[in-house]
């Protein structure tokens, strides 16, 4: 992708709408623009209607959880220009009590990605035609994608022969999840690999035998 | 009871045309006109029907509907054992749980089964279907399909190959043979 029409691209948005975008950055050739959640629905359909911009298609409405942010979530939308070949990311930053303006009106195509995000998330999409869970079971307890959501979660399912059907039960582990994987980056304690301590001696400077 | 001898005296291997078969054909008229009846052998009968006609239902949940797939196509072909997928649960006699059961599928599943008429047979197939396998420790899939309907015969791999499943197949065979009783 060419960084320099992303940046141009970008400069464009920012100036057409410069109370509504609160951040725009290019990185890993990529762009990526910061939207106030009650401007998302005339940023969205600036993106598609603007001449320069043309994102015709919606390609993914999505949600990510920071439990150390202070708005909790992040609706994070894609966006593909098929006439411009380009993309741009939107994100939303949204409080665990606060609702997002639908984009249905604009993009017909994010009304299951809402119901989606609604349903693993617990974000709240207000003026949705038809906010129900889309993926988990028929009256799901809580939203699993949240980083407090319980792997097991609460309920499991077994036959009953008595009732002659499917019951829902509370889970009951004989034995409890284990990791095993100390080594991962992610879950595991802090290894310092070897060559790291050199990352965090200098910028780059020093040079090595 | 001999061994050699099939249901009324006759030899199980198959007897070329000539003076053999028809002494033995005789003998086993013979054993026939006295006795008058071949009741004792009605099970093998019935179980030889059983095993040779045991129709399952094309019920895939997951990746493991693919090795099923294949194991109902050319190459490994399930037609040599009389076994044609059915689209319909009234008409199956073998459900082979095919991948993942999630808790959402779960009642549905057990719908499916007891659509199912008597005698019905289950094959557990894949990790997932016999006890959650990856999934095991997830909020929405059935560790085990066998919490939701009785299963007789586990088919162990992530997905287990064609030849597995196959051999999974035979071994139900072998069960219901073995078995032997006319009612389930």
């Amino acid at each position: 992708m060419d960084i320099q029409a992303l940046k141009e691209l970008g400069d464009h948005i920012r100036t057409s709408l410069p109370d509504y975008v609160r951040g725009c950055e290019t990185a890993h050739g990529e762009l990526t623009i910061a939207v106030r959640a009650e401007a998302v629905v005339r940023t969205l359909s600036f993106l598609r209607s603007d001449s320069n911009c043309r994102f015709e298609l919606l390609v993914d409405v999505c949600g990510v959880d920071y439990p150390e942010r202070d708005p909790r979530f992040e609706v994070v939308y894609h966006l593909l220009s098929l006439s411009n070949n380009q993309r741009v990311r939107v994100r939303v930053p949204v409080a665990e009590n606060e609702a997002v303006p639908s984009v249905t009106e604009v993009f017909s195509s994010a009304g299951w990605f809402e119901r989606e995000t609604w349903d693993l998330f617990g974000i709240y999409f207000s003026d949705h035609p038809d906010l129900r869970r889309i993926l988990t079971d028929y009256g799901f307890e809580g939203h699993p994608l949240r980083k407090d959501f319980p792997l097991t979660g609460y309920n499991e399912v077994r036959y009953d022969d008595e009732q002659k059907r499917v019951i829902y039960e509370p889970v009951k582990l004989t034995q409890e999840f284990r990791r095993f994987d100390f080594l991962s980056p992610w879950e595991g304690p802090e290894h310092i690999l070897p060559g790291d301590e050199k990352v965090e001696a200098g910028d780059g400077n020093e040079k090595t035998e | 009871m001999g061994v050699e001898t099939g249901t009324i005296g006759l030899p199980r291997t198959a007897l070329a045309p000539g003076s053999d078969r028809d002494a033995a054909l005789r003998v086993a008229s013979d054993e026939l006109g006295d006795k008058g009846f071949v009741l004792a052998r009605m099970d093998r009968l019935i179980n030889w029907a059983r095993t040779g006609s045991l129709w399952p239902l094309s019920f895939g949940l997951a990746c493991c509907a693919i090795e099923f797939m294949q194991v109902i196509g050319a190459r490994y072909d399930l037609d040599r054992l009389g076994m044609v997928p059915r689209g319909s649960p009234r008409q199956a006699d073998l459900l082979v749980v095919a991948g993942t059961l999630t808790n959402k599928m779960a009642p549905a599943f057990r719908r499916v089964y007891d659509m199912m008429p008597e005698p019905r047979y289950v094959i557990s197939m894949g990790s997932c279907a016999n006890g959650g396998g990856y999934y095991h420790y997830s909020y929405s899939v059935v560790r085990g399909c066998d919490r939701v309907v009785p299963v007789d015969v586990y088919v162990p791999g992530c997905p287990p190959s064609a030849e597995a499943l196959l051999y999974g197949i035979m071994q139900l065979q072998r069960k219901i043979r073995r078995t032997g009783t006319l009612e389930r």
